[in-house]
């Protein structure tokens, strides 16, 4: 008795489904969902409160939120502490975000660039990284700021100048695994220019970590600016932001404890939906 | 005679210990012609992966290739420019590997690797790239090439990924691929489905192939010639079918006899006693003496070169490494007397 066995070559190729995966899980809905709220409250602002922010009411000051028009209460100038808030919410997460990407980017390439190459671009970018690490990055910020002069802009270059270092390091570190991984050898022996491994292979495969790293920053970057607030070297007055609220009612926080309170608290839910957000990136990625 | 399309000139890499010296590969060489198939066999630590490694210009610290000429089409590019060396082997050769999963990019998706190198180096245009990589994707046996174009790499199974590493190496147009151990993360009839691919290829595009791997029915299956390495150096080479027919030299001898054939009634198979070689000492004699079960005095004190072995019909390109070549036939009938098995 003879069995034949066929064998089909293209057993095996068939075409896979693309696989049902789930978008969100719950931190990355729970946080997207605040954030999502509070960047609307934001940007509509003028439509939920009646009241400009820096309209002075001395015969309506010190408030109690609660009261019969001013829901959360007004301050010692008598401003409302809800128009405040919001209005604040856009310079403060403005400034927070967008102080976040320049360190973003310029970190990430100075990390891919000294990971990849090694020897004494590696050195040298290192030696810098070192240097910066060695001050308390709070203390480097306001000491540039304070330098600089108070302002946003002044904000963007001290926070650019202190941040890159972080996203360098990360950077670094994952290109120092990923360039001994097959793929990477792969691109190198398939005789690709170095530019194009470096940016179309390395960097997706490297730059994760770091964009997860910027979005605790996001929340660093945003109580850096609050404390130059409070320092009286941030956003200048009479611009509402949260540092300069919380610093203007911290003299009142024992009688008027909600002027000081209310502003943290926000800073406090904007932390939170952040590091929601980068929990749900990483539970994500790594299943 | 045509220039061979890569010859591999008395190379040696050591690797750089706080203590010493480690000699991984200890002068290589070999050559593989226009469309020919040569497999690179031997057990793990015998450098046949770093000797890839190092003819790609791969080794990073503290592993570096101490000595060795690389010739391409019989020219000597060892001296050239970093830049020309990398652009000339490139062009010539290109590299499958052994985990298809991990020599993807697993953020890009599989079409778009296979039409990179056209798209990038070639100079295609976008649409002529994309026909280019749809057209190795069938040639590589992978059907609706067009759904697959779009995938991630890890929506496939291993062995369509690894005719996607296959489409890969040959959109560089190469007229030699180098296949580090191929099929080993694969498993047995998916093996079988690639070695065909890779073997057809070959013979259909006039492709030198350079294959390394630790399994001889994998080396059988797809080379026509044979180079055995043991301890950093080629113990043996010579035509696959001579050498696994009529082995010279005993180390051949016992890895053929570890494997079960089930053309032959072998009783028992032999295990090869020992370790292979520390090799951070300085080599004294012949490197496999300490694990020969036919050794003598003259192999622990002299080291064997690797000679041309001459037999009946004449110089058939053999080469042994062995002082005791000509008694290869008494070793057998030793062995198959001691297992008392029924091979010939």
């Amino acid at each position: 008795m003879t069995i034949v066995i066929t064998v089909d070559p293209l057993a095996g190729t068939a075409v896979p489904q693309r696989r049902r995966q789930c978008r969100w899980n719950t931190p990355l809905l729970a946080g997207s969902a605040l954030f999502g709220v509070i960047v609307l409250a934001a940007i509509f602002a003028p439509l939920l409160t009646g009241y400009d922010p820096i309209k002075q009411n001395l015969g309506a000051a010190f408030l109690g939120p609660g009261s019969k028009h001013h829901l959360l209460g007004t301050d010692e100038l008598g401003r409302d502490i809800l128009s405040r808030l919001l209005y604040g919410a856009r310079v403060d997460i403005r400034v927070g975000v967008l102080a976040v990407v320049s360190p973003l980017v310029i970190g990430t390439m100075l990390g891919l660039v000294a990971g990849w190459f090694g020897g004494w671009v590696d050195a040298i970018i290192g030696r810098i990284v070192d240097v910066f690490i060695a001050f308390p990055p709070l203390v480097l910020v306001i000491a540039l700021v304070f330098a600089i002069g108070p302002g946003t802009t002044s904000i963007y270059v001290a926070i650019t100048l202190v941040g890159w270092v972080a996203y360098c390091r990360i950077v670094r570190a994952q290109v120092l695994i990923a360039k001994e991984q097959e793929y990477c050898i792969a691109a190198r022996v398939s005789g690709l220019p170095t530019w194009r491994i470096l940016l179309r292979h390395l960097l997706p495969n490297v730059v994760l970590q770091a964009i997860i790293y910027s979005f605790s920053d996001i929340v660093l970057t945003l109580l850096a600016i609050v404390t130059l607030g409070f320092l009286g070297l941030g956003v200048p007055p009479p611009t509402p932001d949260w540092g300069t609220m919380i610093q203007e009612g911290q003299q009142y926080v024992l009688t008027m404890w909600y002027m000081a309170t209310i502003p943290g608290l926000a800073i406090v839910l904007t932390g939170l939906a952040l590091a929601l957000i980068a929990d749900g990136i990483v539970e994500k990625v790594n299943p | 005679m045509t220039a061979p399309v890569l010859e591999i000139r008395d190379l040696s890499v050591e690797v750089v210990l706080p203590h010493g010296l480690l000699h991984a590969v200890r002068g290589v060489s070999l050559t593989v012609a226009p469309g020919e198939s040569v497999a690179i066999v031997g057990e793990s630590g015998s450098g046949k992966s770093l000797t890839l490694r190092a003819l790609l210009g791969l080794l990073s610290r503290p592993v570096r290739a101490s000595s060795g000429t690389i010739l391409i089409d019989g020219v000597d590019i060892t001296d050239l420019p970093s830049k020309q060396l990398h652009r000339k082997l490139t062009d010539t050769m290109s590299m499958i590997f052994q985990d298809p999963l991990a020599a993807l990019n697993p953020l890009m998706r599989v079409g778009d690797q296979i039409a990179e190198v056209p798209l990038r180096r070639l100079g295609k245009s976008r649409a002529q790239a994309k026909v280019i990589a749809l057209d190795l994707m069938t040639k590589t046996g992978l059907n609706d090439p067009e759904q697959i174009y779009g995938v991630y790499p890890h929506q496939l199974s291993g062995g369509m990924r690894q005719r996607i590493g296959i489409a890969i190496a040959l959109s560089a147009q190469p007229r030699l691929i180098l296949a580090d151990e191929p099929t080993t993360a694969l498993d047995v009839t998916t093996q079988a489905q690639v070695l065909n691919v890779l073997r057809d290829l070959q013979r259909d595009e006039y492709l030198g192939l350079l294959l390394v791997s630790h399994d001889l029915a994998v080396v059988s299956e797809t080379c026509s010639r044979l180079y055995v390495m043991y301890g950093g150096k080629v113990v043996e080479s010579g035509p696959v079918v001579d050498l696994i027919n009529e082995p010279k030299h005993p180390y051949t001898f016992a890895l053929l006899r570890s494997v079960p054939d089930p053309d032959h009634r072998v009783t028992k198979l032999i295990a090869i006693e020992g370790e292979p070689p520390d090799m951070a000492q300085p080599l004294t004699g012949c490197c496999f003496a300490p694990r020969c079960p036919f050794v003598t005095e003259k192999c622990r004190e002299q080291e064997p070169p690797l000679g041309l072995v001459a037999n009946a019909a004449g110089d058939a390109g053999r080469r042994s490494a062995c002082w005791h070549v000509n008694e290869a036939q008494e070793w057998a009938a030793i062995v198959s007397e001691q297992m008392g098995d029924a091979r010939p």
